[in-house]
């Protein structure tokens, strides 16, 4: 009853993005694949849920060769997949997004709700998924969207389940118990492949660990016979540093002073609720915590983004609260933004155009109205070079650009002047190695100069290897506040609300 | 943990934003009760009294009409409008806003209706008819658009698929009867439909640039063929009577009867649609689909339903309904084809959709309100008040503007409305 | 436990960025850039010989009885309506006068249209626009007394303002309220027709009429013809073309084009450059809006009998669409684009008189014609042509604010 992946390849224009690729999984098995984004995993797997076509291989299940065209086809094949990004409707409830598809109908295409309810609470209680069924998935924690996820899949009568990325965002017990529910499926005999890029769940939870890069499989692994450092290497293809190079910080003066800080999301609840804490000059603070407790709104809420509700943040002696972002750009603080290509770019611009996004309204890139794109080109060009921008010129549209680039044209425009406050949010997510490593360096070095740092990463990694002090948010407040090399564990404890 | 936590405690904070809105609302109020006790009550001879007639001269039931006094009916109706400003100005229990505003408006008009009709008498229960004929064609384009838009795409062509129909309907009614009018109107609609789906679907043009480029089309092409063939053919302007349905029983009762129960086919049709569509959308699974193709397409997409074929089948089905609309228009109200006869109520259709937010019922509930300031326009006219006649039209247009500015409180659209799908 | 892990890279392929309809973009040649327009307008035509040929009762009659002579008929009447389409545009000098001349407002409202477009925002309130434009010019051209000189820049400056005051109106409650600007500016459409027609029989009215109509304007407010008293023409021509360039470096030289360009096409990223979007889009419809007023004014101080009705903005308004749409949203594409629909204007008018075809087939080619310029995978399916991957033209983000 295997399902095996045989020679499969997969071209897209420009990228060889599955290289003869073959993969097999059992019932009961749980295999894991590793490697870096860009690696090939998700496509592979995209190509096993019929997302995709692959151009050359085969799929079969138990010896019969499927054609698997679309999602449809997989599904009825028993393949089911819980994707990244969940792929849930928030305005319906539970029940409405698990028979989505599969509805149990009556006269006239009328759903039968009563039906509907009883298959959710059945395969809730099977697998000991606790769901209230007719809540809005709005309304739910992202670790019981994904139980509804799950319960989705099982109602499909999955055989194979794919896990994409499965725990990036859950609190470090919503993992304990996800591997619960993980250890359940296998025992009830499903196939699983867990696609992931923590190198310490794969060796936990796996039976046998799959290594791709750049397109091909390079090895497979026993989790008994291998250590993190061998997957690592396996998956970049070189001996990877994973630390920061710095020295310790000499923090000066206060230069952030955020007290009492209470800020509302966009349906009205309180995603800040109290925070208060300093950064001063010459260190990096870094706000640690699983994505969706209130880090976001924290730093809208700072650089004057999103209004606060009470409580101040100051700058030295100026009150910065709800302050307009031009203020607060010529009083010295930059800003790299969450989400880069939504709130830090302007993708149809050139390269040119977005280096001086936030600048152009005085000089020397203009004078009142007239802009002074001589001058502003000479600056532009020095500025490719000096920070490493790969880009064939700059008056390419940025959106040709790579993320890691992309990047580095924010941080060029952010770092290229004075700036007292650096403010970073998720700096390197989604970037190739050697940018992360170069973003790192321009991070430290500002610091350095002597300013105040503050960043913000769902990466617990990226926030010990680069703070000098880490504050932990959980549920919009400060959960804890821990030196570099405290106990991962009183972190991740911290991060769960629960304060050692 | 024991207990399961399956819901984050939701704490709704009151919002600068319903506060604002609170205030506006409230000096709104108190501005119209002072147009009301100054103009209304105070502005009519004390003995003046307006009689409201509410039966039509075709019920079994004669001679039913409201008498009184002009101007204290204007000073009770002028200090309630007042009380509910003051109210909403303390800026408490703000979900009522709109309840308020509501009521207060209502009592406006029928002050400004007392005022207009002092010391004669008006048919209450005809306006009241009329606003049901006028609301039709709105209700039809808000079905039109929330049919598309609850699958993601933005359907600005409503305009052309109801000037479109109604040309198709007038000529071949003219031709073969009504029957084959209203089939014909609702294939043109569904083709334009087909076409707009197809260039925002297959050519990934901007959806409201390709609404208003067929709406153009529409125009055009319209104009073209009645300058062409029906001035020549005159008699392919002139389509066959549609009569009205007296629905026995119902039909007799006050007020009620006249309004509702006495049209021609079209109204019951559309009726029938409101609710067809409520259970459609909200307890079949096609509805479940297309809605969840409206909200979260890439979902859909993955649990194997096919967005593209939804949204063709959505848009183009909805052109059907707008294609009837036409035919309603060309055929029942207006009964031949001039150019441009629509007028801009397509767009009206839009903001009743989104007035409705985006429900069936609320298309209707909202294509009453706007057929409602459209018919009180005509009847104001009539009366002869000093009011210019120009101003009376502009109010469906007034309020429609209103409406998407959005005083009467923000509703969310489908999440997915009017990007494209692009499949890798 | 330390949980090492490797940070990841971008994904692949590349997302795809939502894109505005831009100026034919980086890399193409000029002759691919000139062969699409060229095979739309060439599509447009047979279809619009398909539809004169179809409409017309006779030749229909005609078809059941003798196909052949059918044929026949429609071949002559179609060669006959294009044939007139043609000397009307660009058969005579006088033609190439007409073409000019219509051109003019299709240029300014175009340009209006097109403005609106690259700061994001839907512009179909260019109809009321000029109306409001128009009405206020008259007012100025009408019971002001001044040296040409004065009075004409005056005169359009008043029309300026108008469309100014109604696109700004607009801009504002999209920036205040979000109401989205197509249904605001559609609405702005029939108010305004409405508010000309009462003004029109009151105060302003043209003496011993009865209808909506205004004054006569004075001689000094009146556009001078370019080419002398028989052609008609103005200086309205000069005018506008002077606006292609002001357009063009207020987009690409000025930082306010900078802002607009910005917010047009990621007003998020715009703001959090510390940009006030709500300014942006206030300004961009308050000038798209003067633009527009300015075509109005032209119309009362360039034609005869320079008198304001509610119907001095014609089609002109709807056509702009067009013509930005065409140019795409370009102010040298708007030049282009005017000029050529300006030219099937003055051509229709002819095709109308002189062949009995209605003038409304020209609106019905400026929509195919960009229909197929939008897109331009169905000319490539028609004739085989290979091209790049569609390129969505995608702005539409919703209704939401």
């Amino acid at each position: 009853m295997a399902l095996v992946l045989e020679g499969i390849t997969k071209r897209f224009p420009g990228v060889l993005a599955n290289d003869d690729v073959s993969l097999s999984v059992a019932p009961g098995e749980v295999v894991a694949l590793l490697g870096e984004n860009g690696a090939g995993k998700s496509t592979l797997m995209n190509i096993l849920y019929g997302l995709y076509s692959a151009d050359e291989g085969t799929i079969t299940i138990d010896g019969e060769e499927m054609t698997l065209g679309s999602s449809a086809d997989a599904i009825a094949a028993g393949i089911g997949m819980v994707h990244q990004h969940f792929m849930l409707v928030p305005v319906f409830t539970v029940t409405e997004n698990v028979v989505l598809g599969q509805e149990p109908t009556g006269f006239g295409g009328m759903i039968d709700r009563d039906i509907a309810r009883e298959t959710v609470m059945n395969i809730s209680e099977r697998y000991n998924l606790r769901v209230d069924p007719d809540a809005l998935i709005e309304n739910i924690p992202v670790g019981v969207q994904q139980r509804v996820e799950i319960i989705k899949v099982m109602n499909r009568e999955a055989e194979f389940v794919i896990f994409d990325e499965p725990t990036a965002v859950l609190t470090p017990q919503e993992v304990e118990e996800f591997f619960g529910i993980l250890e359940g499926l296998q025992a009830d005999g499903k196939g699983i492949v867990f696609i992931t890029h923590k190198l310490g769940e794969a060796i936990r939870v796996a039976d046998r660990i799959v290594v791709m890069r750049g397109g091909k499989v390079v090895g497979e692994a026993l989790p008994a016979e291998t250590t993190q450092q061998d997957l690592a290497n396996m998956m970049v293809g070189r001996s990877v540093d994973l630390t920061v190079p710095k020295e310790s910080a000499s923090p000066g003066d206060v230069v952030l002073e955020v007290r009492d800080l209470v800020v509302l999301d966009s349906r009205n609840v309180k995603a800040v609720d109290g925070v208060s804490f300093d950064v001063r000059a010459g260190e990096i603070v870094g706000i640690a915590g699983v994505q969706g407790n209130g880090q976001t709104e924290l730093i809208e809420g700072i650089t004057g983004l999103r209004p606060v509700m009470s409580g101040s943040v100051r700058m030295g002696e100026t009150d910065i609260t709800d302050a307009h972002p031009r203020d607060l750009h010529q009083l010295g603080v930059s800003h790299i933004p969450e989400d880069r290509q939504g709130s830090g770019l302007v993708l149809d611009f050139s390269v040119l155009e977005n280096m001086i996004l936030d600048s152009y309204y005085d000089r020397p890139f203009s004078r009142g109205v007239f802009m002074d794109w001589a001058s502003t080109r000479e600056t532009a060009q020095d500025l490719v070079k000096q920070y490493d921008v790969r880009t064939p010129g700059i008056d390419v549209p940025v959106s040709t650009l790579s993320g890691g680039n992309q990047q580095k044209v924010i941080v060029a425009r952010e770092f290229a002047r004075e700036v007292e406050l650096v403010i970073a949010a998720q700096p390197t997510r989604g970037i190739d190695v050697g940018s992360i490593e170069y973003i790192h360096t321009q991070i430290v070095a500002k610091r350095d100069a002597g300013a105040a740092v503050l960043v913000v990463s769902s990466e617990l990694d990226e926030v010990m290897a680069l703070a000098d002090r880490i504050i932990v948010l959980y549920h919009g407040r400060v959960a804890g506040e821990f030196a570099p090399d405290a106990e991962v564990t009183d972190i991740g404890l911290a991060m769960l609300g629960s304060a050692p | 943990m024991d207990r399961v936590e399956t819901t984050t405690p939701e704490v709704v904070l009151r919002t600068s934003v319903e506060e604002r809105r609170a205030t506006i609302i409230g000096v709104v109020l108190m501005a119209l009760a002072a147009v009301v006790l100054g103009v209304f009550a105070f502005g009519v001879p004390s003995d003046a009294s307006s009689t409201f007639n509410l039966s039509l001269p075709t019920d079994s039931i004669q001679n039913v009409s409201l008498t009184f006094n002009s101007r204290i009916f204007s000073a009770v109706a002028g200090v309630l409008i007042f009380a509910l400003g003051a109210n909403r100005l303390r800026r408490r229990n703000l979900e009522r806003t709109n309840t308020a505003l509501g009521i207060g408006l209502m009592l406006f008009v029928l002050a400004l209706l007392a005022w207009a009709a002092a010391d004669s008498s008006f048919s209450l229960v005809g306006m009241l008819r009329s606003t049901v004929i006028s609301s039709i064609v709105i209700t039809l384009g808000a079905l039109t658009g929330l049919t598309c838009e609850r699958a993601g795409v933005i359907n600005i062509g409503i305009e052309g698929q109801l000037l479109t129909g109604a040309f198709v309907a007038v000529v071949l009614s003219s031709a073969f009867g009504t029957w084959a009018g209203v089939a014909g109107a609702m294939l043109a609609g569904a083709l334009l439909g087909a076409l707009l789906a197809w260039l925002a679907i297959r050519f990934s043009v901007d959806q409201i640039i390709a609404g208003v480029v067929i709406n153009i089309l529409a125009v055009g092409l319209t104009s073209f063929l009645a300058s062409r063939v029906l001035s020549e053919a005159q008699d392919l302007n002139a389509p066959a009577r549609v009569s009205s349905i007296r629905i026995p029983l119902l039909a007799d009762i006050p007020v009620i009867g006249p309004m509702f129960f006495d049209h021609t086919f079209f109204v019951y049709v559309t009726f029938i649609l409101v609710v067809a569509l409520h259970i459609g959308f909200f307890r079949t699974r096609w509805g479940l689909r297309a809605r969840s193709v409206g909200e979260h397409p890439k979902a859909a997409d993955t649990l194997g339903i096919d967005v593209l074929k939804v949204r063709y089948r959505n848009v183009i089905g909805a052109g059907l309904i707008a294609g009837f609309g036409g035919a309603f228009l060309a055929l029942a109200q207006i009964s031949r084809f001039e150019e441009n006869m629509t007028g801009g109520i397509g767009f009206i259709g839009l903001a009743a959709m989104i007035f409705g937010r985006w429900l069936p019922f609320g298309a209707l509930a909202a294509g009453l309100v706007f057929g409602f300031s459209g018919a009180l326009a005509q009847k104001v006219g009539i009366l002869g008040t000093g009011i210019p006649s120009e101003f009376m039209l502009m109010l469906p247009y007034v309020a429609t503007v209103i409406v998407v500015a959005g005083l009467v409180g923000r509703a969310r659209a489908p999440a997915a409305d009017g990007q494209p799908y692009i499949k890798q | 436990m330390t949980d090492t892990r490797l940070p990841e890279k971008e994904p692949t392929p590349p997302q795809r960025s939502p894109m505005m309809d831009r100026v034919t973009g980086v890399g193409t040649s000029v002759a691919r850039s000139l062969v699409l327009p060229t095979l739309a307008m060439l599509t447009a035509l047979i279809i619009g010989a398909i539809i004169i040929a179809f409409s017309d009762i006779e030749i229909l009659r005609l078809l059941f009885d003798d196909p052949g002579a059918a044929a026949g008929q429609m071949v002559s009447e179609v060669s006959r309506a294009y044939r007139a389409l043609f000397r009307g545009s660009l058969g005579s000098v006088n033609s190439l006068s007409e073409s000019l001349f219509a051109a003019t407002p299709l240029l300014l409202a175009g340009l209006s249209v097109a403005l609106g477009f690259r700061a994001g925002l839907f512009n179909i309130g260019a109809q009321g626009q000029m109306l409001m434009g128009g009405l206020a010019a008259t007012y100025v051209g009408v019971y002001v007394s001044l040296p040409g000189i004065i009075h004409i820049p005056l005169t359009l400056l008043a029309g300026f303002a108008g469309g100014m005051i109604w696109g700004g109106l607009a801009g504002l409650l999209k920036a205040r309220t979000g109401a989205h600007e197509v249904i605001t500016t559609i609405m702005g459409n029939f108010i305004a027709v409405f508010f000309m027609q009462w003004v029109l029989t009151t105060g302003i009215q043209d003496p011993g009429r009865n209808n909506p109509v205004s004054a006569e304007l004075v001689t000094s407010a009146r556009l001078p013809r370019l080419f002398g008293v028989d052609y008609r023409v103005t200086i309205g021509l000069l005018l506008a073309i002077a606006f292609v360039f002001a357009v063009h470096w207020l987009l690409y030289q000025s930082s306010i084009g900078f802002e607009f360009r910005a917010v047009g096409s990621n007003p998020k990223a715009g703001s959090y450059a510390g940009m006030n979007v709500a300014i942006v889009v206030t300004l961009a419809m308050a000038l798209a809006g003067g633009l527009a007023g300015m075509a109005g004014a032209n119309q009362v101080m360039g034609l005869e009998p320079y008198k304001a009705t509610p119907a001095l903005a014609g089609a002109v308004g709807f056509d702009a669409i067009t013509v930005a749409l065409l140019g795409r949203s370009n102010p040298v594409g708007v030049l282009w684009a005017a000029l050529l629909f300006g030219a099937l204007a003055a051509g229709g008018r002819e095709m109308q008189g002189a062949a009995q075809v209605p003038i409304d087939l020209v609106v019905v080619l400026q929509a195919l014609i960009v229909i197929f310029v939008a897109a331009p995978g169905m000319i490539r399916a028609i004739y085989r042509v290979k091209g790049r991957e569609e390129k969505p033209t995608q702005m539409t983000t919703g209704w939401g604010s």
